[in-house]
């Protein structure tokens, strides 16, 4: 059993305080993805409100910028942040304020297009008899179309945390500590005694995102199923 | 910005687009056949590998390509499977890729209706002929949209290739910036190769959309 332990690396786990430093570094991956969820959630909505309206060039603009959001990789948005922008105008950015940004940036153009997909797809006639009844513009939104939009989103935007949870994994290569780093500095400190250590901690990396993502998937589907 | 510096980093960025290219189309091949494979299985509801199928598409759709390809680089020579970067790759990429096609595929078969295969059956087609002139028809202008977001997704996805030491285009780019300091130069091309190669997929994705759309049954 220590044999077997040793040769597929898993006894690195056990060492000093290792399991907790990896849950730790979970935990810096859960917080920056959680906090970027919670800023793009309303901010989402807003841009999802404003690409409703009639107004030519801000469609436009809201289009490009969704277009170019999404046809980037995110690795790619990430580097343009972290050395990029602080190159281009000289100013200091840490790792986890640059993944912030961009999963915020990401973040509300996803939001905003499946906002957005939610409110084309409640019918004309809401509006119009929201107005016939003399609703503001503010009551309309709050009393009618939010209340039906609602549940279409709820299930969408849980699925984009799982996305985002599993995007940070990304931000190791902007020199964030997360767990992926925290996995290559307990497999190197160890490299002497457990020469095998890379398979089991890189397989404990794997579950742990399974075990974080897998649950709140699940929430999803089960929540899609029952309010479709 | 360096005029210069651009025209002399512009063929190594045009090397290391191909190679993206390359890994990007053998991943999203055999992540196509990945999916068909698990879809058909899916669909026909084939017992016990019909549970280690939706085992897998969970495993791969709660993991990060990442993380999955760390495991497979440098997890996996630990207990004797030699793995060399570009087959590591390929291989993170159809394990990631087979679950979201297999996803797509499954939406478009389980979209036809019932009625469909049963009207088949009884004009005398066998299993083969319906599932050739009835559901794929049909099930494919379904799937179509996600199968083209799912290629354009997993194109996106080759740029963490630069972790295993794969010289794709995100690496140049870091070599480049960590080695002449030219940040703002290489960035820009960057950028502008990775639109090269996903700007016409997506162009050509939503002509193909608009196209199959109509051939939905009953629209």
């Amino acid at each position: 059993m220590q044999d077997l332990a040793v040769n597929l690396g898993i006894d690195v786990l056990f060492k000093g305080t290792n399991f907790i430093r990896l849950l730790g570094g979970l935990w810096t991956a859960l917080w920056i993805s959680l906090v970027s969820v919670a800023i793009s959630i309303p901010l989402g909505i807003g841009m999802g409100v404003l690409m409703t309206k009639k107004n030519r060039i801000l469609k436009a603009v809201l289009r490009v910028y969704l277009e170019f959001i999404r046809i980037m990789p995110q690795l790619v948005l990430l580097f343009i942040m972290f050395f990029g922008t602080t190159r281009a105008f000289g100013w200091d950015l840490s790792g986890e304020a640059a993944s912030i940004i961009v999963f915020v940036l990401w973040g509300t153009a996803e939001m905003g297009d499946l906002v957005r997909g939610a409110l084309i797809s409640i019918p004309k006639h809401q509006y119009e008899s929201s107005e016939a009844l003399g609703l503001t513009n503010t009551q309309t939104y709050l009393y009618v179309i939010i209340p039906q939009t609602i549940r279409r989103l709820i299930p969408l935007s849980i699925n984009l945390i799982t996305r985002m949870i599993k995007t940070t994994s990304l931000i190791l290569m902007i020199g964030v500590v997360e767990v992926l780093k925290v996995a290559q500095q307990i497999i190197e400190a160890n490299r002497m005694t457990s020469p095998n250590g890379a398979f089991g901690v890189y397989l404990t990396v794997f579950l742990l995102y399974f075990i974080a993502c897998w649950p709140i998937s699940m929430l999803a589907k089960y929540l899609e199923k029952k309010w479709s | 910005m360096d005029l210069n510096a651009i025209a002399e980093y512009l063929p190594l960025f045009g090397e290391a687009a191909l190679l993206t290219v390359k890994l990007g189309i053998l991943g999203i091949i055999f992540s196509i056949i990945i999916g068909l494979i698990c879809a058909v299985v899916q669909y026909y509801k084939v017992p016990v590998i019909r549970r280690i199928v939706s085992v897998y598409i969970e495993i791969s759709r709660n993991t990060p390509l990442l993380v999955q390809l760390f495991f497979i680089y440098y997890g996996l020579p630990k207990v004797g499977i030699p793995t060399d970067a570009e087959t590591c790759g390929i291989a993170g990429l159809a394990f990631l890729g087979g679950s979201y096609m297999a996803e797509a595929f499954r939406s478009g078969l389980e979209s036809v209706d019932k009625i469909q295969t049963e009207s088949a059956y009884s004009l005398g087609m066998n299993k083969m002929q319906t599932m050739r002139y009835v559901i794929l028809p049909q099930a494919i202008s379904v799937s179509i949209p996600a199968f083209v977001a799912n290629v354009i997704f997993l194109m996106k996805e080759t740029s963490v290739f630069s972790a295993i030491s794969l010289l794709d285009l995100m690496f140049m780019a870091k070599d480049l910036m960590g080695m002449y300091n030219d940040t703002v130069e290489a960035l820009c091309l960057l950028v502008g190769f990775y639109l090269i190669i996903l700007l016409p997929i997506s162009i050509v994705g939503t002509i193909v959309e608009r196209r199959v759309r109509r051939a939905g049954f009953g629209s």
